[in-house]
């Protein structure tokens, strides 16, 4: 176990480009390059033991790709992912990286497509423990789901059944459970609340809180509802285009935005005191990500951006209080 | 429908102590509620209510479960042995069918050139014929659905190389390839272990034309299925990709392939039978409905109908069975039909 404080999981100079360009043939035909997205371009970051970071952003950002980056879904372009001292980049078999990928889970968005329709939930939740050894003999097993249930809110008798026959917001339970099973130090969620109901979501999101309590979890946390971060995050990292443009503790980031961009997002929540008053809307569309602007990527949206904007790329400063803003008006 | 509302109802009585069965009984106790319990969530589901809201099916079944039944236990239900040459009598041949003026009682469908008579010799040939298409389908699934699945897991190369090949096979008749496969085969075995392989060369033969229509269809579910997050969450536990391909994926591509692989045994039957019927199935002396209509298709001309014209029908009756079934299936598993 690592000390508290220390960093669990770093991650440096993260890139990852996916290759979207036309087949070879098109490409020769019609004299056209290779094209690539850079949907993650350049992230650090570092999580600590206990916290949860959150990683915010509108869609397209590149915030779920930087989930399936850590848990090794796919491998980065460039960049480093050092889990508790072990660079994941440099592991590269399936031996080597099963005792790292017992210590990390997933949760995942869509609560319908997560859990194999086929499996019961027995199955589904002893799958990680079967796979990592963990616990031998069926009547040890068969009990570690249950509490594992137990853990999460639902009946033992519920191992029994097919995932059809539960309400979103208790298969994102289940999904819980899971993740829960290999017992990890370090768990993913991506959006686990997006696609729930208002109310379910804040039962949901409790539960990963008092689970982060009980067990000493640390969470990297992708999600972009704001209203969703500001309860359950430690700090949090705003992304756009690939990019962070901003990172601080959550309370610093709510009370005192620095990016124009953070700003904007945070002037997006809607506010029962801001009712019937005239807001500036946000302007600008989003830029194509195969094509992003010159110079920092949020200048064509920015009320404050100046020629030097538009020609150099901000990058992420140290500011006070553990903050760190990419912008050049921050100053 | 009467008859199915009362069977349903002594069903749901049968059934309903499985739904109140209490998980702290004895092990032996609890497993025979749950094979109730399955069965009863079988009879409430929408297949089955489509099954017997559907006359058409429940008569191609029926009918299907018939021939299958009664090839299965010809050796009992046949009235003769067609293959014991000693109780053949060249006196009996040509005999017409029992109603016909020369009909003799003893052979119901008449008798063919040798005697044989014709029922007991379509029991056992429905016998050949089912058996090829059945060990063919499966060979065909087999083969077909793990190119399917590798090509839509893995992807890029091997991908490739599948669908190209599959491709190429596909832009040839089925029955050109079988007839190839066979015809290659053949050469290249020994005479005299000709015969005794003729049914897995055959098996094999009409098995490798079809398995393309299998691979291209779990290929595409497959590109569906491995994006879900169900696979992502294996993956993530680091799975073997072999063991993400076969309990992840199969069972979940597996709903389509039910339905080909009923198409694909009348096609199979077909298939078989026109090889046996062009000479180059299962030798003659275990004949199947193919060859059966070939021996029969000589006497035709001389007014001897009932040699070939029974055989067909047969082979008819029971690709048409199978096919309706199929349609069926292909309808009452399709989601946009509903």
């Amino acid at each position: 176990m690592p000390d508290k404080d220390q960093a669990l999981l770093k991650v440096t100079g993260l890139k990852r480009y996916f290759d979207v360009s036309q087949p070879f043939l098109n490409r020769l035909l019609e004299r056209r390059k290779r094209q690539y997205l850079k949907a993650v371009n350049g992230v650090s970051f570092t999580i600590k033991q206990g916290e949860t970071f959150a990683l915010v952003g509108e869609s397209g950002c590149g915030k779920s790709t930087i989930a399936h980056l850590v848990v090794g879904l796919f491998p980065p372009s460039a960049g480093k992912i050092e889990f508790d001292g072990i660079d994941l980049t440099t592991l590269n078999n399936r031996a080597q990286l099963r005792p790292v990928r017992r210590r990390m889970a997933m949760i995942f968005q869509d609560p319908y497509a997560s859990l194999n329709p086929r499996w019961r939930v027995n199955n589904i939740i002893s799958e990680p423990i079967k796979a990592f050894g963990l616990l031998n003999g069926r009547q040890a097993i068969v009990q570690r789901t249950s509490v594992l249930l137990e853990q999460v809110g639902l009946s033992p008798q519920d191992g029994a059944k097919f995932p059809h026959e539960f309400s979103g917001g208790q298969r994102q339970r289940i999904s819980i459970a899971r993740a829960l099973a290999g017992e990890p130090e370090f768990i993913v969620c991506d959006e686990p609340t997006s696609a729930l109901d208002v109310s379910v979501q804040a039962q949901i999101l409790n539960l990963i809180k008092n689970l982060q309590k009980k067990f000493g979890l640390s969470y990297l946390f992708i999600s972009h509802d704001l209203a969703v971060v500001r309860h359950i995050a430690d700090h949090v990292g705003v992304m756009y285009m690939g990019r962070l443009c901003e990172s601080a503790p959550v309370k610093a980031l709510f009370e005192n935005p620095r990016h124009p961009y953070t700003r904007l997002l945070l002037d997006t929540i809607p506010d029962i005191e801001k009712m019937g008053r005239e807001c500036a809307p946000p302007q600008g569309e989003i830029p194509n990500p195969l094509n992003p602007p010159a110079g920092c990527a949020f200048h064509p949206r920015c009320p404050q951006t100046t020629d030097h904007c538009i020609c150099n790329r901000p990058k992420l400063e140290n500011m006070a209080s553990d903050a760190k803003v990419a912008c050049f008006q921050a100053f | 429908m009467w008859w199915i509302r009362a069977c349903g109802s002594i069903w749901e009585r049968l059934t309903v102590m499985g739904d109140s069965a209490h998980p702290t009984e004895g092990l032996s106790l609890r497993k025979g509620w749950r094979i109730a319990g399955t069965l009863k969530r079988l009879t409430d589901s929408d297949i089955f209510y489509s099954f017997y809201h559907s006359p058409v099916t429940v008569i191609a079944v029926f009918v299907t479960l018939l021939m299958i039944g009664s090839a299965l236990t010809a050796p009992w239900i046949a009235p003769h042995n067609p293959f014991d040459l000693a109780s053949l009598d060249l006196m009996d041949s040509h005999i017409p069918p029992a109603w016909e003026d020369d009909g003799d009682k003893r052979y119901l469908l008449g008798t063919d050139d040798q005697g044989r008579d014709v029922l007991s010799t379509i029991l056992y040939g429905s016998r050949i014929s089912l058996m090829v298409g059945f060990l063919s389908v499966i060979f065909s699934m087999v083969l077909g659905v793990s190119l399917g699945i590798i090509s839509g897991y893995a992807g890029g190369l091997a991908d490739v190389l599948i669908m190209r090949i599959a491709e190429i096979q596909i832009s040839f008749p089925a029955i050109l390839i079988a007839l190839l496969v066979d015809g290659v085969l053949r050469t290249l075995i020994p005479n005299a272990h000709s015969e005794r392989l003729a049914v897995i060369v055959l098996v094999f033969s009409i098995g490798i034309s079809g398995w393309v229509q299998y691979a291209r269809t779990v290929r595409s579910s497959t590109m569906v299925e491995k994006n879900k997050e169900y696979v992502q969450a294996a993956r993530v536990i680091g799975i073997h990709p072999v063991l993400i391909m076969t309990r992840h994926i199969l069972p979940n591509v597996m709903g389509p392939v039910l339905v080909i692989a009923t198409i694909h045994l009348a096609v199979a039957i077909i298939t078989e039978a026109t090889l046996s019927f062009l000479g180059v199935g299962v030798p003659p002396t275990q004949p199947s409905l193919g060859t059966l209509i070939r021996i029969g298709n000589d006497f035709l001309f001389s007014g001897e109908w009932w040699i070939t014209i029974f055989p067909s029908a047969a082979l008819a009756i029971l690709v048409l069975a199978v096919n309706l079934l199929g349609d069926w299936l292909r309808d009452a598993l399709n989601p946009k039909l509903r």
